[in-house]
Order: structure tokens, then sequence, then C-alpha cells
């Protein structure tokens, strides 16, 4: 009996120790913006094609709750859509210890959708501010057909909706009518099927609806969020994609970091539609 | 020396046997105080996990009342105007605002408890009629064969996991209801109110057929002997005599349709509006709190306002299932008691 149970404290022993080089040998989890989810999984795909040893996990749930799991120390990277907050940030560093360290890893023109039936071809950011906060509630307001406009919004855990919030509705509060849904991949899919609809949401999703044209206000010129606009700050709605993390707590996503902003990863950033950084 | 040992054998067999016997009967009285413990301790356990929860649960959602913000977030203060008053605005007219991650957010309940009722409301209207008609069909009209089948049929669509409901509701009901109806928007609460009446359809049909089907035989005696056919009998002595069971059953549907989560979070829309149109995108606070708590920091007011929600829910749901089941007890003393 002693012995049996010896060799199994043994065993679990071994086994756990095993477990942890494994895990320290190169696993890394990923955790966050549900904007990016696409994007890190395609980094993960790429990076573990060349380094057969690692292992990379991503998972989505959106920007906040990215956030909130490296504040709880339940992923090495948080994917961000938004810059955290100063608060998060001193948070993350009491609970977890060390310095959390913001690395911008692409750029993304945040688009304005509307169905592909909708003549509307140009938006200014005054407008949509005055579409989202439902101060207009026509699209003859805007010179498209007499029909009601239905806005689309995202589930407020979303990097997204913040920086829409931020960014365009200059901190004012959605029309209450506005839909919550819970991805981005939901809204295009959502105005895709109403002719009425608007939402927003990350360029490389637009398929099967139409991103307008930007103008940053009434009297600017309608700007289409193209790399070089996105780049050279034309384009009114281009944001810093983030990955949060402690440096020098997993070498292992230290150094799926540094691959990420090589030339390497910075090419699949362009593969799945969002803009690499500027030199 | 064979007599005595005929006489010595049976003596000790017997009272081997006497022994064993009650040996075994301390053995079966161990046993049985054993499974008694276990049974009042099961049974302690389940009533001591629900006291636990509201516990836990009110201890998240109580520190509001006295909690201090931490510094740099005075702003973001509950009280109660915050929660039910409406939040005015400059360049247009007040609202009752839903919107917790703001700058300076806004915790109203007044759309959530209005979404909600909507959605429940119809869900009542939806299945109530349906459920209350098929259980009077089961038990008044039907012949057994039938009666065996439509049963367990229906009961088994409480078995369907709610977010199968939500999913199809999403993709399926949704675009059903919009064509037919011409609706401008597709997830409202309309639809998330049906999909939540299939849910609620099993409870209302069970507890209304057992309330029908215990009527006393002698009733439908009676009325026939008097003269009334199968569905003036139906009609006018059962579902009067088993009427306190079947509202019964209506409650304790409502009771689970404020509490369903996974269908409203698929299929309404999650708008925080206040109009009580029916054709208009709903947030309920079932769904609030699913979409919500995954993401907010541990005790933030946002966190205990989550938790405040909980709170509301959980007596909401326990007072009515509460009367429900005292309806129940009591229409089964009183159709008991008059029993010749």
């Amino acid at each position: 009996m002693k012995k049996i149970a010896r060799t199994m404290i043994a065993a679990t022993a071994a086994w756990s120790m095993l477990a942890s080089t494994a895990f320290a040998a190169g696993s890394v989890t990923i955790k966050g913006s549900d904007t990016m989810v696409l994007l890190g999984q395609k980094w993960a795909e790429t990076y573990m094609q060349k380094n057969p040893d690692a292992k990379i996990q991503v998972t989505g749930g959106g920007s906040g709750t990215g956030i909130a799991a490296l504040i709880n120390g339940t992923t090495d990277i948080a994917e961000s859509s938004r810059p955290m907050k100063g608060a998060e940030v001193t948070n993350a560093e009491s609970k977890q210890g060390g310095k959390v360290k913001e690395i911008p890893v692409a750029l993304d023109a945040l688009s304005i959708y509307v169905s592909t039936s909708n003549p509307l071809k140009e938006i200014s950011l005054p407008q949509a501010r005055k579409i989202y906060t439902g101060a207009i509630t026509n699209w003859k307001d805007l010179g498209g057909p007499d029909a009601p406009i239905t806005i689309y919004s995202r589930e407020n855990n979303s990097g997204t909706y913040v920086f829409f919030k931020e960014h365009v509705l200059q901190n004012d509060d959605f029309d209450p009518s506005a839909q919550t849904l819970p991805g981005t991949a939901s809204v295009v899919n959502a105005v895709s099927k109403d002719p009425n609809g608007i939402g927003y949401g990350g360029i490389a999703y637009a398929e099967g609806i139409k991103p307008l044209l930007i103008k940053k206000d009434d009297n600017a010129p309608a700007v289409e969020g193209t790399l070089e606009n996105a780049q050279s700050g034309k384009y009114g709605l281009a944001r810093e994609l983030y990955f949060y993390q402690f440096p020098g707590k997993n070498p292992a996503a230290d150094t799926f970091v540094a691959w990420v902003l090589s030339d390497d990863g910075q090419k699949v950033v362009g593969d799945v539609g969002y803009y690499p950084l500027k030199k | 020396m064979e007599s005595e040992a005929a006489g010595v054998l049976p003596r000790v067999t017997t009272e081997t046997l006497q022994r064993a016997a009650s040996n075994n009967r301390r053995f079966t009285r161990i046993v049985e105080r054993l499974v008694e413990g276990w049974v009042k301790l099961s049974a302690m356990a389940a009533i001591v996990t629900i006291f636990l929860i509201f516990i836990f649960v009110g201890r998240e959602a109580l520190p509001l009342l006295w909690e201090h913000p931490e510094p740099g977030l005075e702003h973001e203060v509950v009280t109660w105007s915050n929660l039910v008053g409406p939040t005015h605005y400059p360049d247009r007219p007040s609202r009752f605002m839903w919107q917790p991650v703001s700058n300076v957010p806004k915790y109203n309940l007044v759309p959530l408890i209005i979404g909600t009722l909507k959605t429940t409301i119809i869900a009542i209207l939806f299945a109530g009629p349906l459920a209350i008609l098929a259980a009077i069909l089961s038990s008044e009209f039907a012949p057994r064969w039938a009666r065996e089948i439509i049963k367990p049929t229906i009961e088994l669509l409480a078995g369907i996991p709610s977010v199968v409901l939500g999913f199809f509701a999403l993709m399926v009901l949704a675009t059903w209801v919009q064509d037919l109806l011409g609706l401008r928007i597709r997830l409202n609460a309309l639809t998330a109110g049906m999909a939540l009446g299939l849910a609620v359809i099993p409870i209302i049909f069970t507890v209304a057929e057992d309330a029908l089907t215990t009527v006393p035989k002698a009733y439908r005696e009676a009325s026939f002997a008097l003269g009334a056919n199968r569905w003036e009998t139906a009609i006018k002595i059962v579902v009067p005599a088993a009427l306190p069971g079947i509202f019964a059953g209506v409650v304790l549907g409502f009771g689970r349709a404020v509490g369903e989560t996974m269908v409203v979070l698929m299929a309404s829309g999650n708008a925080a509006t206040t109009t009580w149109a029916f054709t208009d995108s709903v947030r309920t606070m079932s769904a609030t709190i699913a979409a919500e708590l995954g993401e907010v920091v541990w005790g933030s007011p946002h966190y205990r306002v989550l938790f405040l929600i909980g709170v509301l829910l959980f007596i909401f749901t326990f007072v009515v299932n509460l009367c429900g089941e005292i309806y129940v007890l009591r229409l089964k003393a009183r159709l008991e008691g008059t029993r010749p």
C-alpha cells in the first residue's frame, strides 16, 4: 500500500514538473479584443508553423475582458483595441507586480457601415454623432431615402464601443434605441440584412456591407480608410491596436511579441485586413 | 448422547438465530438512522445553499449603500436618483439611461425593469392560452392514447436547453416574425417574448393539467347527471374548480420567464429602451447581468449595481414562486377536503 502511495506521489510530482516545464517552454495565452481575435489567431497560426514547440492560445471576449484577465493574472497578453486606463494599469501592477508594457501592434481604420442598398457614400463625424445620440433619426436628413435609421452598437465590454464613444460621440451617450450586439461579426451581419441599418467596427470585417467615407467635420474632404490615410492620420477613425503584458514574466510571450513586431509578424497584419504600423 | 445432542443442537441454533436476528435488527437500525441522517442532510444542504446564495448576492450588492468611492472615482457614485431618475441633457429631452461604461456612468434600472416586464408579459400572453387550452384538451377531451402523446411531448419542451431556444429565435423566429408583421427592427421584445413563451409553456401546462385532473370525478358526474354535455362540464364546472391551480401555473411560468437569460440575451436586441411598444428592442435584467458581469472590475459601483439587479431578480422570482406554490397547496387542500 505504502509503496503504491509513494509511487503515485512520485508520479504526480514528476507529472506536475513535466507540465510546468512544458508550460514554460512555449505556452502563451492571449485574451481580449474581439476586433483583434482574427488577427491574434492568424499570428498564432503562422508563429506555431515556424516554431512547432510553441503553443499560443487566443480567445476573444472583448478588450475589457482581456484587461480584466491581465489584472487577475489569467492571461500572458491582453489584446485591446483601446488604450488601458490609468486606473487599470495601477490595479494590474499592484495585483501582479512588475510593470505593464503597452505595445502597439497594428493599425485599424474603424469603419462606419451601412447596407449595400443604401445610396449614402460618405458621412461626417458630427453626423455620425447625431445619429448615434438620437438627434437624427431619418436617412433623409443625410440626403438618403425617407426611412428611419436603425442603429447597431456593441456591448459595453468592447474596446470598439469605448473608442467610438470617445472619438465619435465625444463621450456623449448612445441613444437608448441602439441595439447592442456581442461582436463586430454580428454587427456586420445585422447591417447586411437591414437596409436602414448603420453600424461600426474594424475595417477587416467589412464584407457584404458598405464602409462609408469619413469626413472629420462637415467641411472636410471625404477620406477612405486606406493604409496611407490611416498611417498619415488623414482618416478620422484610425486607431492603434495594442498588446499589454508584463515583460519578463513569461519568456515565451516576450519572444512571441518580438516576432509580432518583426517584418514577418507585420506581414500577417496586412493579410488579415488591418494595417501594419508605420515605420 | 444422541438425545442430548438432539436436545442441545436446536437450543443453540435458536439462540444463535435470535442473537443473529437482534444483531441484524441493530444493524438495520444503524443503517436506517444513517440513511435518514443522509436524507435530512441533503434536504438541509439544499436549503442552506439557497440561503447562502442569497447572502452572497446581497453582500456584494449592499455596500452600495454606505461605500465611499475610491479617490478619483467620485463621479461614479451610485445614488437613488441615479438608479431610478432620468438623466438630463442640455440638447435633448431627459431620458432613463442604462450606460454603465461611460465618463459619467448611468445606472438607471427603469429601462431594464420595463424590458423584463415587456418580454415576460408577451411570454405569458403567448404561452398562457396555448398551455391552458392544451391542458384542457389533454385532461377533458383527448382519448387516452392521444393524452399519452400530448403530455410527454409538451413536457419534453421543458428539456430543450434555453440556449438552443435562443438560437432558434435569433436565426429563424426573428425572420418569420419580421416578415409576417413587416417590422422595422428584427430583434425585438415580441420575438424574445415568444421564444421565452416556448420555455414557459411546459411549466404552465404541467401545473394546469395536474389541477384539472385532480378535480374530483364526482363534480363531472353530477354535471352530466344534470344534463350538461362534455363541453359545458369542462368549461363551466371543471375549469372554474381548477382555476386556482391554473393561475398557479401561470404564476410559476411568470417566475421562470422573469429569470430566463439566454433566450432574451440572444433574441431581444439588448437596447435599453423605455418605450412600451412591443416591436422595439429591449434589454432585460437577466441579460444585462449575463452580458456585463464577465468584465466588470470587482467591487466597482458597476459590479455592485449588477448584484443589486441580481437581488431584485431573486426577490421577485422568490415572491412570485412562493405565491404560486401557496396557491397550489391551497387548491390541493380544498379539493381533497371536499372529497366525500
